[in-house]
This record gives structure tokens, C-alpha cells and sequence, in this order.
């Protein structure tokens, strides 16, 4: 975060720490979070990056500090893109970056430029749903729905990549998201059946 | 009363299942308000003591800081300390941790000061620059060495009928104890608030909250407003699981933040706080002895318990209730302690107390079946009744029995030996084990407007919320029953506390609650239309009001064609757009009818246990539910699979971690706390009895969210020692466990 403020030595901060800590102060700070005395604010740097986000092309002045999944989420109101726990451990996040699943959370949205972005939101054409949306429907692939959105992209991408051949392959493609209500035997149940169709996805 | 209810009009997909699978259904933090500010809570980063300074003045500084709120600049809250307001009416003490209202430091992760920017990463970056100074004072969260000094302990509740410990003088008898670490809700959607004071005193607040009503008057309360100018929102809840049954610091915070920086306050938590800010299922230690004749007749049960709680709030629940009242017995004694400890207050996680509960008694009542050489399920049924054995009351409705048969069946329990490590799969045991569930099954009160439009369609409207159980989806179906009415011609409103009072969801009571709501109102506009009928039409004057019959919006005398007429006719006639009314259903009074009522459940696993490394692996999964009548039967086999996955999650991986010489939980992520995953999921198979509740309600349906859950891990564990002879008394058991364990 060091592009916010300015900074001295790291060691400075240290010392500080350690005498507050003898004295048997502990203080919040973190310990990525530098000496006060070297503080300097500078205004939040932006950059253009250039994204084509579900067949549109833009072209976006973003704070480099937001991930791809505040971009999305809070600035272009694409928020079936869900935030999960925004350090890639659930995997509410999923979204297909230049075709290949990926954890929105996990990458800064201006390391994406030029990048080919497909949400939720752009899975289906029109009123017509994806096969996949289509089975999660039928087999009651969810509960409270707040995974869904990623189970789906990432079910996709596991069909896609011609990696749901039995059920124990489609488990582990799909390890990487979570659902709470235990929706996991009817989401498997769904990709399974697409498969089975051979529709194309 | 009679069971009226008929599946013959519905499809299976949920009525909120289009706007899931596109990504277009909003929760909470998807609201966007102008002028909106970002919140982010700054915790404690020590267990207990206070905070003796904050200083922001840097973090002020940074670009697009707006403020950091804490204990010194916090605005004055009628709710927090209400002596000092007595001017303003309906101001009620704010429950729980008044946050920001003292400098007191109480568990490790306290919000102690609030950060307020332009956008989620300059809140973020603000957070990190305020500076804090604590005055440390020594902590205490060790649960396992404290709940052994009995001067820590309070609050102590008794029971007893017959002999106390007469377990220890039955023929045969086991006695053991059992613990439980503190487990989280964890619901996929982390807690948030969006609070907008519309003007100085009117709120509208989007939150996740299990009951908007309740919500709405703990806000008002909070500052001392009317009911009416709080409004809540809750149109989707990303699960909960209980932690959204009451209302957190962050709902508080940002209501208390939006009046201080009078803009709109968006707070979301991040996943570390929802290990400490919302709840969890308390740590638990159990003790239990059963003694039974070598007929296998229960002779004694004693369940003794201790659970923590916080510092700053008692938190009780049923843990040794099941024990008083499931099976036949004359000597029953409990005994249930609460000790308090720095750390935030637990709360109703699903299955609240009968899960920790059963988990102790399911597992005794298989030690005691084996050392009386009998098969586990016999033996629960030499000792079942029909009377409920602490009121004495027989029950409305029991057909576990129906269950033991059905799961026995679907798992292969014919296959299971009474000896273990009988069964071996190359170097896999195999075991058999099997675990009952029992919660009680209410009805509470419950509004319910209904409006007929003249295009035919009924509109049903009540503030509930729902946190993805598919009660909007129940709901319809119960109306499309009432109403001989297709599902799509009928929408339930939800989500939103200025529609007519529903109840919370929590406690397995929705459906009875709600649903009795929606079939009364449902009757009563049945009969509205009827009268209009009969008043507005000449040929229906001389027509009995019970010769009438609706059905697909046309009111009709049957083996009489020629009178009929279109609900859209009558109204057109009597030249109104629609026709509206609103009833509310009562609680039910189980003094009334003089029974005792709840939900059962009787789970079944087959598990392998690895001879070499300990690891468990479920090969095959049986959930059986006697919960009268189901009514989406979609939705109740996936609840059912859910409260599964929650128990494998309890018997195998869940475990918060604490480090006690600084008081923090080490494994506050979805990373580090387990929960299950797809490839842990065998094939689950669910049935229920499926038969109405004569007592219960107008529809026989009862609730069946926490029987999923209970009852689940002793299922686990009774398996892995039908494999292996070793008896796992500690969850969640880890491979390590099973290793270290002697047979």
C-alpha cells in the first residue's frame, strides 16, 4: 500500500513497536503500516485500463487499489459477482478471465487491462439461460443463492474444460467453492445431467 | 382440524430460483444509495483491558477520509444508556455490546473504532492509519481449564424426576464425556448494513436480518423513534444460519454513523469478523451416564453441561433438554452451567443446544447398546414413547419409528455388524452408524394481506425474510393449495417491515408460522369473495355460502353450470381493481390442545475409516425427517441435504481455534476453519414420513431446519467406532483423533 504515503525505513516502525510493547502499550497498527513521523498523503492514484466485460468494450479510469471484484461489484453495479471473503477461499467470486475461471477478489482490476471478462451477468443471451443456469434450476442447485453465481461460472468452466467426465471429477474441479447450505450433491446432480445432454456450453 | 393440503398444482422450481441463477437477485450490500460512505471496522487487538487513546489525526489526512468514529466523538444514543433520555418514548436498552459507547475492550476483535471514506479502499487504507493505545488487562478463554473451577461457573439450572444418578445403579451403564469447540454460522454472505436517515428521524436501513420486524423496533428503540419511521429491507439473505436472528455492533454502528456524518453508511464485515462479531455455537462440555436392565430398558439418564458464554451477556440454550424428554425413563438428572469468558456472546446456531445436546446423548445411547449387545436401533425402540416424558404430554404426532425402518433400509443396516472392525474394504473399515434429532416445533403469530387482482392475480405480502430455506416458495404453495389456484398466478411480497408483522425465521417455525398466516387469510378471502358473490348476484342469493366453491378465480355452485362467475366479473361488477384483506393467525397454545409437539429426525451413515492413517471418509448418506407434512418437497429435501453437510461439517473439520495467551481466534478464515466441501459429500439420500400433524396447524406441516442437523454428528461418530471400536467423544473428529484413540 506503499503507493498511498510516502515512506521512511522499515526498521524505524520496529523500534517504535517493540518500545511501545515494553511498556505495555500494544497499538493497532499494522504490520505493514509505516512510521507516522514519514507521513505523507498523496491524492488516490487512477489508471486507464481497458476491459471488455461481457461483449462491451470500456474503457475506465480505476483507482489502482480496487480488486476487480470492487470494480465490478461497486463501481460498474455488476453484483452477481458476490464477495464471499475476498481472499480466494470461497469462491463466490467466479468469474472467466479471457475464458479460464478466476477469483475476482484476487487480482487488482488494473492488472486486468486488455482482458476479456465474463460475469454471471453475461452468461445468458436475452431471456435464454444458459444450459447451466438452467439445470442449477431444476435440480434446486442452491438455497439462499449467494454462491451460485460462482458455483455456475466455475461449473461452466469445468464443462469447458472437458473436466466433468464422472462425478468425483466434477467434486474436485468444483472444490474451490463453497456452499454454505449444502447445496453440493444437487449442484453436482446439475453439471452431471449437462454433460450427460452434451449441449454445448 | 382438518389437512386440507393437496400437491396436485405445483411445479418444483423455487419462485426466487430465475433471479439466483442470473446473479440478479440483490442482498444487502448490493444496495446503492447516493452520496453513500464505506464503513470499516477497526478491532481490538487485545482481549480485555481498554482503550486508553485513539488518534486518527494522520488517517484524516488520507485521501477521501471522512471520519473515524470510537468511544470519544460517538453522538449520544438514547438507547445505550436510557435513564438519560426519559423525554423520549420507546427507547429500550440496546441488547448486547453497546458498541462505541464505553472504552471497555471485551473480547479480542472488538470494533473500537469505526473508519468512514469515499470508497471501500480509502476506508480500508483509513483503517489501517488510525492509532490505538490499549491498557491491557489479563484475559481468560481457555475453556478447557476454566469450566474446572467451579467459582468461574454461573447460572447453574437443574432437573430432576425419580433418582438423580441412577444410571450408576443399572445392570449395565456407560458414562463419558463429550466435548464441542465453538463452531461458526458462516453463511456465504457476510453480515452488512446500509443505513440512510431519510430525514433527521426517519431511518431506511437495508440489513441481513432473520426477522425485519425485529429489526425494525430494535433500531427504533435504539433512538427512541416510532416503529413506523424505521424502515427495513431485507430482500434476500445470503444464509444465516441463526446469526442474523438478532442485531449486531455493525447494524448499530452504521445507523449511529450515517446520523453522525448525516450521509448514507455502508457497512459490510470482512471474514475474519464474522468468526467474532455475529455469534457462533457456544464450546461445549458434556457429561452423560445411561444405565439401562439387560432387557435394554432405560433405567437413568444424567446429562450435565457446561457451555461459555461472553462477559457482557448470559447465552443459554437446550443442550441437555433432549436427554428430559426423548425416551422412556423415570430417573432423568440435569444439570447445566454457563461459564463466561473475554470472548464475544455465541448465539442460536442451527439446530441451537438439542445439536451439542443429542450429539452427547446419541452417542451414549450406542455405548449403552453395545455393552448390552444390542443392535442401536432396537434399543432406541424398546425405549420410545409416545409421551412426551417431561411434560407428560403425548405428542401431536411421532413416527420416528417410520424413519428407523425407511433409514435402515436406504443405508444397508442389514449389512452392519454389532462387533467392530468386522467389515474391511482393503485397508478401509467399514461402519454403520445412525443418530436420532429431536426440536421443537411451534407456531407463532403471523399477518397476512392478501390481494385479489381483477387480472386474476393474488399477491400475498408479509415481513419475513428468507435466508434461503424457500419460504416465499412454501408460501405459494400453500396458497395455491388454499386457493385451487395455479402457482404463477400467486406472488409472496417479503423483505420488508412495513408489510403487515411476520415472524422471525429462526426455530424451525416458519412454515408452521407463516404458512397457518397465508392458509388463513387465504380461507377468509374465500369466504370474502363468496359474500360478494352472494350479495352482488341474484341467482347466488338463495345459494348456501358452503354449496360455493372457487377455484381458478371462478367462484361456482357445483352440479349447477349455469351459476358461475369470474372473479374478474364480480369485481368489475362491484366496479373495484381488487379485492383485499388482512388476517392474523394466532400463536398456537399447546396447553389447548394438551400436547407436546416437535420435529424428529433419524440419520444414517455409512463411513470408511483408513487402518493406517485414522482418515474418515462418508461413503453414503441417510437423512430421514418426521416433520408432518411436507410442503415443498423440493425445498425440504434440499434443507435436508443441507443440515447433512452442516453435520459433516460438525463431525469432522469444524473447530475454531483460540490462542489463548492473546486471547485471538487463529483460524478466523474460510481457509483455515474447515468447512465441507463438494469432494467430502457422499450420496445423500433424504425421505420423510410425510404425514400432517393433525395438532399443529391448519396445514400439518412442521418446521425442519435444525431436525437436518441434529442428531448428524453422533451418527458420525457411532459410525467410525461401528468401524474401527474407538469411541470419539471430541468433535470435530480429526484423522489424528481416530489415530490416537484406543479401541
Amino acid at each position: 500500500m506503499a503507493y498511498c504515503y510516502q515512506s521512511s525505513t522499515r526498521r524505524s516502525f520496529i523500534k517504535k513497536a517493540v518500545g511501545l510493547a515494553s511498556v505495555g502499550i500494544v497499538t493497532s497498527l499494522l504490520a505493514d503500516a509505516l512510521p507516522l513521523e514519514s507521513f505523507v498523503p498523496v491524492p488516490i492514484p487512477k489508471q486507464k485500463v481497458k476491459l471488455e466485460i461481457n461483449g462491451k468494450q470500456m474503457e475506465l479510469m480505476v483507482d489502482i487499489r480496487s480488486t476487480l471484484q470492487d470494480l465490478l461489484r461497486e463501481e460498474l453495479g455488476l453484483t452477481g459477482t458476490k464477495k464471499g471473503c475476498a481472499m480466494g477461499d470461497c469462491g463466490s467470486c467466479m468469474i472467466h478471465i479471457n475464458g479460464k475461471r478466476a477469483n475476482a477478489c484476487l487480482g487488482l482490476a488494473v492488472y486486468n487491462d486488455g482482458n476479456k471478462i465474463t460475469t454471471i451477468e453475461g452468461l445468458s443471451k436475452g431471456d435464454q439461460l444458459h444450459p447451466v443456469q438452467a439445470a442449477f434450476l431444476k435440480h434446486d442447485s442452491f438455497q439462499c443463492g449467494y454462491c451460485t453465481s460462482g458455483q455456475i461460472m466455475s461449473a461452466v468452466a469445468c464443462l469447458r474444460e472437458g473436466a466433468a467426465k464422472n462425478r468425483d471429477e466434477i467434486k474436485k474441479y468444483m472444490q474451490r467453492n463453497i456452499c454454505r447450505c449444502g447445496s453440493y450433491q444437487n449442484i453436482v446432480d446439475a453439471i452431471e445431467e449437462v454433460k450427460k445432454s452434451g449441449v454445448k456450453v | 382440524m382438518n389437512n386440507q393440503f393437496n400437491t396436485s398444482y405445483f411445479p418444483d422450481e423455487r419462485v426466487d430460483g430465475l433471479e439466483k441463477v442470473t446473479g440478479k437477485a440483490r442482498y444487502t450490500a448490493e444496495h446503492q444509495i447516493a452520496n453513500m460512505a464505506y464503513a470499516v471496522f477497526i478491532c481490538s487487538t487485545i482481549a480485555r483491558g481498554k482503550v486508553k487513546k485513539i488518534d486518527s489525526t494522520n488517517a484524516l489526512t488520507l485521501p477521501g477520509a471522512i471520519d473515524v468514529m470510537h468511544f470519544e466523538n460517538c453522538p449520544k444514543v438514547p438507547g445505550y444508556k436510557p435513564s438519560a433520555f426519559p423525554e423520549l418514548k420507546n427507547v429500550g436498552e440496546w441488547r448486547g455490546m453497546k458498541v462505541f459507547g464505553d472504552n471497555l475492550v471485551r473480547f479480542y476483535g472488538q470494533p473500537v473504532a469505526l473508519a468512514l471514506a469515499e470508497s471501500i479502499e480509502s476506508a480500508n487504507e483509513v483503517a489501517k492509519m488510525v492509532e490505538i493505545e490499549y491498557e491491557t488487562e489479563p484475559h481468560e478463554t481457555d475453556f478447557h481449564t476454566l469450566r474446572k473451577d467451579p467459582s468461574k461457573l454461573k447460572n447453574g439450572s437443574t432437573y430432576s424426576r425419580g433418582k438423580s444418578q441412577a444410571y450408576k445403579e443399572a445392570p449395565f451403564y456407560v458414562e463419558a464425556e463429550y466435548n464441542i469447540p465453538i463452531e461458526v454460522h458462516n453463511p456465504m454472505e457476510m453480515h452488512a448494513t446500509i443505513a440512510h436517515w431519510e430525514t433527521p428521524d426517519t431511518l431506511l436501513l437495508y440489513d441481513k436480518t432473520q426477522g425485519p420486524k425485529a429489526t425494525q423496533s430494535a433500531v427504533a428503540r435504539l433512538f427512541g423513534l416510532p416503529d413506523k419511521n424505521v424502515r427495513i429491507i431485507a430482500e434476500n439473505v445470503g444464509g444465516a444460519f441463526g446469526s442474523a436472528l438478532r442485531s449486531w455492533p455493525n447494524v448499530s454502528a452504521a445507523v449511529i454513523a450515517a446520523k453522525k456524518i448525516n450521509r448514507p453508511v455502508k457497512l459490510v464485515l470482512t471474514r475474519p469478523q464474522m468468526f467474532t462479531l455475529v455469534g457462533y455455537r457456544p464450546q461445549a462440555w458434556q457429561q452423560v451416564g445411561v444405565g439401562a436392565d439387560a432387557q435394554g430398558n432405560l433405567l437413568g439418564i444424567s446429562h450435565y453441561a457446561i457451555s461459555n458464554t461472553s462477559r457482557y451477556e448470559d447465552f443459554r440454550e437446550g443442550i441437555v433438554d433432549a436427554s428430559k424428554f426423548l425416551y422412556k425413563c423415570d430417573n432423568v438428572d440435569t444439570d447445566y452451567k454457563l461459564l463466561p469468558l473475554d470472548l464475544s456472546t455465541p448465539t442460536w446456531m442451527r439446530g441451537p443446544g438439542e445439536a451439542t445436546g443429542c450429539f452427547a446423548l446419541e452417542c451414549s445411547l450406542d455405548d449403552l447398546a453395545f455393552k448390552l449387545k444390542m443392535d442401536p436401533i432396537q434399543f432406541r425402540i424398546k425405549n420410545f414413547t409416545d409421551i412426551q416424558q417431561e411434560s407428560k404430554l403425548p405428542w401431536s404426532a411421532i413416527n420416528v419409528k417410520d424413519c428407523y425402518a425407511k433409514g435402515a433400509e436406504l443405508i444397508g443396516w442389514k449389512n452392519r455388524k454389532q462387533m467392530p472392525k468386522m467389515l474391511k474394504e482393503g485397508d478401509w473399515y467399514v461402519g454403520y452408524g445412525m443418530g436420532v434429532g429431536v426440536f421443537g416445533a411451534g407456531r407463532g403469530t403471523s399477518t397476512v394481506r392478501a390481494v385479489l387482482r381483477t387480472d386474476g392475480q393474488l399477491l400475498l405480502e408479509s415481513a419475513v425474510s428468507d435466508m434461503g430455506s424457500g419460504t416465499a416458495t412454501a408460501m405459494v404453495k400453500v396458497a395455491a393449495s388454499a386457493m385451487k389456484l395455479p402457482e404463477d398466478k400467486i406472488k409472496f411480497v417479503m423483505g420488508d417491515s412495513d408489510l403487515p408483522p411476520g415472524p422471525m425465521q429462526g426455530g424451525s417455525t416458519t412454515t408452521s408460522t407463516l404458512g397457518s398466516g397465508v392458509h388463513l387469510v387465504c380461507e377468509s378471502l374465500k369466504d370474502l369473495l363468496k359474500n360478494m358473490a352472494i350479495e352482488s348476484i341474484d341467482a347466488f342469493k338463495s345459494i348456501a355460502k358452503e354449496n360455493i366453491s372457487i377455484e381458478n378465480n371462478k367462484i361456482f355452485v357445483a352440479n349447477n353450470n349455469a351459476l358461475s362467475i369470474t372473479v374478474k366479473e364480480l369485481l368489475d361488477m362491484r366496479k373495484v381493481p381488487s379485492v383485499e384483506i388482512i388476517k392474523t393467525s394466532p400463536g398456537l397454545n399447546t396447553r389447548e390442545i394438551q400436547k407436546a409437539t416437535n420435529s424428529f429426525s433419524v440419520h444414517f451413515v455409512k463411513v470408511h475409516v483408513h487402518s493406517k492413517t485414522g482418515e474418515i471418509q462418508l461413503k453414503h448418506i441417510v437423512t430421514t425427517g418426521d416433520a408432518g407434512k411436507i410442503i415443498s418437497e423440493q425445498t425440504a429435501r434440499s434443507q435436508m441435504l443441507g443440515g447433512a453437510v452442516g453435520g459433516i461439517g460438525m463431525a469432522l473439520t469444524e473447530e475454531v481455534k483460540i490462542d489463548h495467551a492473546t486471547g485471538k481466534i487463529s483460524n478466523a478464515s474460510l481457509g483455515s476453519y474447515l468447512v465441507p466441501r463438494h469432494t467430502m459429500i457422499p450420496h445423500i439420500d433424504v425421505w420423510f414420513t410425510n404425514k400432517p400433524d393433525p395438532y399443529i396447524n391448519a396445514i400439518g406441516a412442521k418446521g425442519l431446519g435444525e431436525i437436518a442437523i441434529i442428531g448428524f454428528a453422533a451418527a458420525v461418530s457411532n459410525a467410525v467406532f461401528n468401524a474401527t471400536g474407538k469411541r470419539m467423544r471430541d468433535l470435530p473428529i480429526t484423522k489424528e483423533k481416530v489415530l490416537a484413540a484406543k479401541a
